[in-house]
């Protein structure tokens, strides 16, 4: 339903009409954080989106250039809090690259299993939030009970709940607690079914399948001028995995596809396709954190960390495929103990930007599900 | 019966009626509030794998009592550029409503607030008020999502009254009376006597009209869920969207008085929807006190009856809600025009058709 507005028209009496200004946020039960949206409205349909952001700045980029290598790390944490685990990854592989360090395989097969149970864990809160976002209460619990479980793995493993500092640069904190393969293989067999049981309460349900498909249509062109990575991109029907494409820790050893948005319920591209992906993604994720666990090898988690951590003077620019999309650090290093400038490419920020494009004539209830679908994290967007 | 003993009492019809009138509010709607608010957290409680209220009193009982305990201690904050008495005003008026369709729901044989022969068409049109109330607290609370929450509300609420009425029609074709407590005893015996059944006596319509019932039942109840704003039609009160809809900008007693309003309306069309499809009071069994020959026991059972039957249509209320997600606004007005109303209207047809052969 995409309706075309003249501004301030005169109806037939000589009324005149006036567009009303909405204020949503920053705090509003649905906008996930502290996100201040500006609607223009006519009526109930959208004219202009206007997000104003910086409501969580932390100064995350300038405070890493007053601290050391490793102490960057926990900051790395509270960008994307969802998905703090693949934060760490990231900023571990780009400073490795900058020493030129080769690592343990054992540590780089722990890094993509916890990387993955991440991946479940960041979408389980995507999913779950998404269906509150629509109206359904309880799929949202199921999720955060799954959730939970994962959880529970990595604060055996390294203490932590939320925010872990649990991989570092050259390897990891800990190693593995001795009960974590079994205790992951048996997730893995209990999640399985879980997925089933999502997709009948609220995957399929008709009522949400109104409400999502063919809401917010990005076409792939669209999402590539604006930068759109992740499921959002692989939404709008482009195969396009960092893991798969641009492949780095051990990655290629796997067997696993990449699922992109179809148009049997809805459009490419659509709202539900953007969750849908999410959920097959978990799906997939299963899938090689199974394969990891078979083949994951003995060996020494914390050998190859560097006492002393002051790589030479140069830049570089290193990504991974964060649950969210692209993340990527631009790190400059001037050959002392901090770095000189640590740039983040976050895919939040990056995927705010084309709300205003998805969201123009359509109703203030399709907002709250297009903002859902897209799924931000505040942190990672003001840094 | 309870009329004619406070009458006795107190020798005054004046009184009587006074009494009459006062006691759903203090045996009913107060009791039932407290008991549903506390149901309604445990039913999702146990539908979403957690314990719910687990610390006031047993697994929770009382509290609700201590919640309103807390809703009176409140301060009643009233904004600053609001319309003053329209926005005092708004919560008694929508509680009213709700509160005026009591009277002429028949709780057993023996007690029903205003047997009036025009039972169903007062109970429509009472609970018209509350879009009245709904949209004053929308418009003078000076709030645009209390606004926009209003407008959706009053849309739905009055669009969805057209199939609850052409269906309240049809029944009323059949059985040729407007008034609740008739229709009750109409369906009196077993359950297949009740509306959903075809109604009382034997024949070929009664079988004709059973597929038409059902229709009609599941037409009625879809649409009264959307009448008291209940998933998948609680548009107006969207949290995601618009924080709380009508009612955003009210706190304390005030707030209190919407609430107690939303749960009486949730119980006073499950009852309407009892009385007209299953039976009212009627026990689908029969009854002890025949059994007994002791026929003080009747309405006591009857009550029972009335109260389990209300409360199942709650609890399926409770368990839609916990179950779907909502409907966007253009959808839910899509759902009824293009859907239920056309539909009602063939039901309406056929029914008629049926009850003049």
């Amino acid at each position: 339903m995409s309706v075309e507005i003249e501004n301030n028209k005169e109806t037939q009496n000589g009324i005149k009409t006036e567009q009303m200004v909405l204020n949503l946020g920053p705090q509003h039960p649905s906008t996930h954080g502290v996100l201040r949206l500006e609607l223009e409205l006519e009526g109930e349909i959208i004219t202009k989106v206007t997000p104003h952001i910086g409501y969580l700045h932390r100064c995350f980029e300038k405070h890493a250039e007053a601290m050391t290598y490793p102490q960057v790390v926990p900051y790395t944490d509270r960008m994307d809090y969802l998905s703090a685990m693949y934060n760490e990854f990231g900023y571990a592989l780009a400073v490795e690259k900058l020493l030129g360090i080769e690592l343990p395989e054992r540590v780089e097969y722990i890094r993509v299993i916890m990387g993955e149970f991440q991946r479940i864990a960041s979408h389980l809160v995507a999913i779950g939030t998404y269906g509150l976002d629509i109206g359904a209460f309880t799929p949202f619990l199921y999720c955060f009970r799954d959730r939970e479980r994962i959880l529970s793995l990595f604060e055996k493993t390294c203490g932590a709940r939320l925010l872990y500092n649990y991989i570092w640069v050259g390897g990891l904190s800990h190693d593995l607690h001795p009960d974590f393969v079994r205790e992951a293989k048996e997730f893995v067999k209990y999640f399985k079914p879980n997925i089933k049981e999502l997709n009948d309460l609220l995957t399929m349900n008709k009522i949400f399948i109104e409400r999502t498909a063919n809401v917010g249509v990005l076409p792939v062109e669209t999402a590539i001028n604006y930068g759109i990575s992740g499921p959002n991109l692989r939404a709008s029907g482009l195969k396009w995995d960092i893991r798969k494409n641009d492949p780095y820790s051990v990655y290629h050893k796997f067997d696993f596809d990449i699922p992109v948005g179809k148009n049997d319920i809805g459009t490419v591209g659509d709202s539900w396709n953007r969750y849908y992906i999410r959920v097959l993604e978990m799906e997939q994720s299963l899938r090689i954190i199974e394969q990891a666990l078979e083949q994951i090898p003995e060996g020494d988690v914390t050998s190859a960390i560097p006492k002393r951590i002051k790589p030479p003077v140069g830049q570089v620019y290193s990504r991974v495929e964060n649950p969210k999309g692209e993340l990527g650090y631009f790190i400059i290093s001037n050959g002392s103990t901090s770095p000189f400038r640590v740039k983040v490419k976050g895919p939040s920020f990056v995927h705010l930007g084309v709300l205003n494009e998805l969201c123009k004539g359509r109703m203030v209830a399709d907002v709250i599900a297009i903002l859902g679908s897209i799924d931000i994290v505040l942190g990672e967007v003001d840094r | 019966m309870i009329y004619d003993f406070f009458h006795n009492l107190t020798g005054s019809y004046f009184i009587a009626d006074i009494i009459q009138a006062i006691l759903p509010l203090f045996f009913f709607i107060l009791p039932f509030a407290l008991f549903a608010v506390w149901w309604e957290r445990k039913v999702s409680a146990h539908m979403q794998d957690r314990l719910g209220p687990m610390r006031v009193g047993y697994h929770g009982a009382l509290q609700t009592i201590a919640d309103i305990l807390k809703l009176f201690q409140k301060e009643d904050i009233v904004a600053k550029d609001i319309d003053k008495p329209l926005f005092n005003l708004a919560p008694v008026l929508v509680f009213i409503g709700s509160y005026g369709v009591f009277a002429a729901i028949p709780f057993t044989s023996a007690y029903i607030g205003a047997n009036i022969d025009l039972g169903v068409f007062y109970i429509v049109a009472v609970s018209g008020l509350a879009v009245a109330g709904i949209l004053m607290a929308g418009w003078a609370s000076n709030n645009k999502y209390s606004l926009l929450g209003a407008m959706r509300s009053a849309a739905q609420m009055v669009s969805y009254e057209i199939p609850t009425i052409l269906v309240i029609v049809s029944i009323v074709m059949i059985t040729g009376t407007l008034n609740l407590n008739t229709l009750s005893e109409m369906q009196t015996g077993h359950f297949w006597n009740w509306m959903i059944l075809g109604g009382p006596g034997f024949g070929i319509a009664k079988f004709l009209f059973i597929p038409f019932m059902i229709l009609g039942f599941l037409i009625i109840y879809i649409s009264t869920l959307a009448e008291v704003n209940r998933v998948p039609f609680d548009i107006p009160e969207a949290e995601s969207e618009l924080v709380a809809g009508y009612h955003t900008e009210y706190s304390g007693m005030k707030f209190a008085m919407f609430f107690l309003a939303e749960y009486a309306n949730m119980f006073a069309v499950s009852a309407i929807v009892a009385a007209l499809f299953f039976g009212g009071y009627q026990s689908p069994i029969g009854y002890l006190g025949n059994l007994l020959n002791a026929h003080w026991l009747i309405p006591i059972e009857q009550l029972f009856w009335f109260t389990a039957k209300g409360l199942f249509f709650v609890f399926v209320q409770m368990w839609l809600r916990w179950t779907l997600p909502r409907l966007r606004v253009d959808q839910l007005m899509e759902t009824c025009w293009k859907y239920l109303i056309p539909i009602a209207f063939v039901d309406l047809i056929i029914v008629g058709l049926i009850t003049v052969l």
